[in-house]
């Protein structure tokens, strides 16, 4: 019992202070392709002490006190239902009986929670921004699904461990090469999961000032930015469970995630934005057929 | 939402682990942007790789909620006041004020003007002021790294300074806003 415990503080301690140094990293990434010298890569945390250092006096009803909450425990929930390094016993936080359907889920709990929070603000911006944001997250969802249920079609298991344990005979046994297309897929809905460019039209702050937290402050945006941190932990870790045979060690799930993080680093700071109806029409045709095509040839 | 009371004194009391969160607010100014005046335009070469303000923690936030520092570029028109007060009692403590150009100090080349401020000190609690008509982006990063340092040795209490004298405030700001219909307790 205690030793679960423990495991699970390690666990979510762990992906918080990696999630932060992969925002700086990602930060000062992105302005050397700008040309710039860039932020600290501490600057993540520096950021979230301030914020959580500042009063706040804003109050707009219960559920927008109540969104970070719901995003922090979505990522939360993520993260300890996913293996976090394959074979070790410590890292297995839950012992998780439930398929990768609930995973799917609990990703999209934390936003539709954000949704509400940002209503309750009252903001119009943060209306919007939820509008385009619950519009565009029906139409990745519906690409990665269908990229999912290719796989777990593909290996006959729809559990997580059984989707991993079918990866570990060799690199050429990762679901990216079994399933190229569908890989691809979900690779791309992967761009606007993380808030990536093109597809960045939620937070577009040249826009709608900022989107969903327009009204958040002080303490709440803290435990938005380490809600953030941690659920773009928890996504990597699932997309390397998924396509790229897990981890077999801590120094193997850094890499991968890290490589994994900096594709969208890279994407998105290349790419222009997208409006809300190319992003849309994009998604619905590009990465859902890419995904159709290997949910065909798995069917056959 | 608007209160009803007059602010707390804030006090001198000291907070936990005073010094990391100070060293914090020092690197990690975020500016709202909003252009008061013909000295906006020099902000905007920040942010670009020749001068890069990201490098000392420094970004600019599209919303007053999630800022620190409210830049009055150059002159206050008479007109402008009321939305600056609104925005600046919108940002949550601790929060700065950076004055630039001579306008916010004496008036500048507009000192005769009916529609300008000329003291901006006596309406809003100025940390720091940046010298010059316009200043470059050189000197509004002198005054950053000016006010960084005030931070760091605890000396921005301007935030302070004006909930401790709302009353002198407000008097001298509804001498300029003759039609006030803001809510008097802000925040």
């Amino acid at each position: 019992m205690l030793s679960n415990i423990m495991s699970i503080l390690l666990t979510v301690f762990t992906a918080l202070v990696w999630g932060l140094l992969l925002g700086g990293i990602s930060r000062t990434v992105t302005a050397k392709i700008h040309g710039r010298m860039g932020p600290r890569v501490t600057q993540n945390f520096i950021d979230v002490w301030k914020l959580f250092r500042k009063t706040s006096s804003i109050h707009h009803g219960g559920m927008f006190w109540l969104a970070p909450m719901f995003r922090i425990t979505g990522a939360i929930a993520v993260l300890l239902m996913v293996p976090v390094v394959v074979g070790q016993n410590i890292t297995y936080n839950m012992s998780f009986a439930g398929d990768v359907f609930l995973l799917l889920y609990i990703m999209f709990f934390g936003c539709l929670g954000m949704a509400l929070g940002a209503g309750n603000s009252g903001h119009p911006y943060a209306v919007i921004a939820v509008s385009r944001g619950l519009a565009q997250m029906s139409s990745y969802e519906l690409s990665f699904s269908v990229a999912v249920v290719a796989i777990a079609v593909g290996l006959h298991t729809f559990r997580i461990e059984g989707i991993v344990a079918a990866q570990q005979a060799g690199i050429s046994s990762w679901n990216i090469f079994r399933f190229p297309f569908a890989s691809a897929g979900a690779l791309i809905a992967f761009l606007p999961m993380q808030m990536a460019y093109p597809f960045g039209i939620v937070l577009a702050p040249q826009e709608i000032p900022i989107g969903p937290p327009t009204e958040y402050s002080s303490r709440f945006l803290s435990l938005m930015f380490s809600g953030r941190a941690l659920f773009s932990v928890a996504k990597l870790l699932f997309f390397v469970n998924l396509l790229f045979g897990g981890a077999s060690s801590w120094l193997s799930l850094l890499l991968k995630t890290f490589l994994l993080y900096m594709y969208t680093v890279v994407v998105s700071s290349v790419f222009p934005r997208f409006r809300t109806e190319q992003s849309i029409k994009f998604l619905w045709l590009v990465p859902t057929t890419l995904a159709l095509v290997d949910l065909v040839r798995v069917m056959l | 939402m608007y209160c009803n009371h007059p602010p707390e004194k804030p006090g001198d009391k000291k907070e936990v682990l005073q010094k990391i969160t100070n060293m914090a607010r020092a690197n990690s100014l975020w500016v709202t942007g909003y252009g008061t005046g013909c000295g906006a335009i020099e902000l905007r070469p920040l942010g670009t790789s020749r001068f890069d303000m990201e490098r000392f923690g420094i970004a600019m936030r599209p919303t007053p909620r999630q800022a620190d520092v409210l830049i009055i570029s150059g002159y206050l028109s008479t007109k402008t006041l009321k939305r600056v007060i609104r925005v600046y009692e919108q940002i949550q403590d601790p929060k700065y004020i950076m004055a630039l150009g001579s306008c916010t100090i004496n008036g500048g080349m507009y000192f005769d003007s009916y529609n300008t401020l000329n003291v901006l000190d006596k309406y809003l609690p100025v940390d720091v002021y940046v010298m010059g008509c316009m200043p470059r982006p050189e000197s509004i990063i002198d005054g950053f790294s000016l006010l960084m340092k005030k931070i760091k040795e605890g000396r921005a209490t301007g935030w302070k300074h004006y909930k401790e004298n709302l009353d002198y405030y407000r008097e001298n700001q509804k001498q300029i806003i003759k039609n006030w219909d803001l809510p008097d307790y802000n925040w």
